[in-house]
């Protein structure tokens, strides 16, 4: 089943999910104990490709040629070049301070300290998304990878910090989610328009969302129509916290976006964005957004309850389905638990293909759906911390 | 020759290594690990990040004494020191 194969990254392995004979069945084929943040499959070599997070060993590639059967690391790492660095915020005590601790901008050197996503463009070329927010370019199929230093070097996050000391200034903060926690800014979202592989949208933790249509030599912002409600300013360029962006493959200037402060639309290429939340309906906080590939206007959320929580709302679990570019929301609960869950399903953990629907929690629970989300059955209740879900 | 010993736990990752008598020549750990690498390839980049620093939950040790130089690695060996590759605990 081409495409029907789910595959599920948790913090102690990788899950292949398929329905053969009989039910849906998980069954771990790889990375046994290690902390595996993503997976999926290249569909123009059918290659799978693991991000790895060992708690030890720093993070790796993982690859596979035979649907799961057999891992390796992949020759070539990511590896962020000498002299790559970057402005990062800490806090220091002091005690000359009344409140005992200061706040300083200091120049940090840069390394791998998370890989968090990866994309494929149909021209062949390989993407992934990086703490502390490199972007990770390969043109020869995975033999070399290369920081996109346009990118690294933008003015957004103090100019370039390879010849110099950059403006000391940057807009980019910090995630965190990376491994070591280290507080540094993420790329988990790398969306590629299907009709033009060198124009991707990416998202960053905690910066915004960016473009480039020439490849990656430039990039700018795409954060117009944004709203925050943890910036003074709301309508500010820079500083949103997207948790993930996504876009229609059939009509690609359809892009959605589930941001730490709401939920946003864009019919328009992510040059506006428009609040879709609908709180009377639980929609509005959350991690995940997937996107039907054939009618941009229809996609899927978890929805959680309030960034102070973060778990399913009242106990009951539901996923939440517009067919109407947000205009208005259905909850979809039927096969899921409405008393006593409290799952959080992050940013990675849901995606659709066709009818099929999936979605996995950090309590370990796989759903998945063969009718839209209408209903749902559980594939395992426990599954280690669940990552990532893709079917591929 | 400075013998070698690794934490098992990275003979899942680099079987070809497993039951073998590691001795390499080096005059310090930065070389022990250069040796590795050539021996394992890959192994240097699970031990070091890329700047070359030890990674923050790996240990080794020169004898029975910790190194003191996690950055450059340049504490000295000698033929006969027996240098032990190990995983951090971090308690639990």
């Amino acid at each position: 089943m081409s495409g029907k194969t789910v595959w599920v990254a948790t913090r102690k392995g990788t899950f292949k999910v398929e329905k053969s004979a009989g039910p849906w069945h998980a069954a771990l084929v790889g990375h046994s104990g290690i902390g595996v943040n993503y997976v999926a499959r290249d569909p123009k070599t059918n290659r799978l490709w693991a991000l790895l997070g060992h708690g030890h060993w720093g993070a790796k590639l993982s690859i596979s040629d035979d649907d799961g059967a057999t891992w390796r690391d992949n020759p070539a790492q990511v590896k962020y070049p000498e002299g790559a660095r970057y402005i990062g915020q800490d806090m220091y005590e002091d005690a000359a301070s009344e409140f005992g601790v200061g706040w300083k901008t200091t120049i940090r050197n840069a390394t791998l300290l998370k890989l968090w996503v990866i994309s494929f463009g149909d021209n062949g070329s390989i993407w992934i998304g990086t703490i502390p927010g490199g972007l990770f370019e390969s043109r020869d199929g995975g033999a070399s990878f290369e920081l996109n230093r346009p990118l690294w070097n933008h003015e957004s996050r103090g100019g370039d910090l390879f010849n110099g000391d950059g403006t000391g200034e940057t807009k980019w903060f910090g995630t965190p989610a990376s491994e070591g926690g280290e507080f540094a800014p993420g790329i988990h979202s790398i969306a590629i328009d299907p009709r033009n592989p060198k124009r991707l949208l990416i998202a960053i933790s905690t910066a915004g969302v960016l473009e480039t249509s020439d490849g990656g030599n430039t990039w700018r912002s795409r954060n117009k129509g944004m709203t925050m409600d943890h910036n003074p300013d709301p309508e500010a360029e820079w500083g949103h916290d997207p948790h993930v962006i996504e876009l229609c493959r059939s009509s690609p200037d359809h892009v959605w976006q589930q941001n730490h402060a709401g939920v946003f639309y864009s019919d328009n290429g992510a040059e506006n964005w428009r609040k879709v939340s609908a709180p009377s309906e639980g929609v509005h906080f959350g991690f995940p957004v997937t996107v039907d590939a054939n009618n941009g206007k229809v996609a899927w959320l978890v929805p959680g309850r309030s960034d102070a929580q973060r778990m399913a709302i009242d106990g009951g679990l539901f996923v939440a389905r517009t067919d109407d570019g947000g205009a208005s929301w259905r909850q979809l609960r039927k096969g899921l638990p409405q008393e006593s869950a409290y799952d959080v399903v992050y940013r990675h953990a849901l995606d659709n293909n066709d009818d099929l629907v999936a979605f996995g929690s950090t309590t370990g629970n796989l759903y998945l759906s063969e009718d839209r989300g209408e209903s749902w059955t559980a594939v395992s209740h426990n599954l280690p911390p669940i990552y990532a879900v893709r079917f591929g | 020759m400075v013998q070698v010993q690794l934490t098992r736990h990275l003979f899942a990752f680099f079987p070809q290594l497993e039951g073998q008598t590691l001795e390499v020549e080096a005059t310090d750990v930065a070389g022990v690990v250069r040796a590795l690498e050539a021996r394992a390839p890959g192994l240097g980049f699970y031990l070091c990040d890329e700047r070359g620093r030890l990674r923050p939950h790996v240990n080794i040790f020169i004898g029975n004494a910790l190194i003191r130089d996690r950055r450059q690695l340049s504490d000295a060996v000698k033929a006969g020191d027996k240098v032990s590759i190990l995983q951090a605990l971090s308690g639990g």
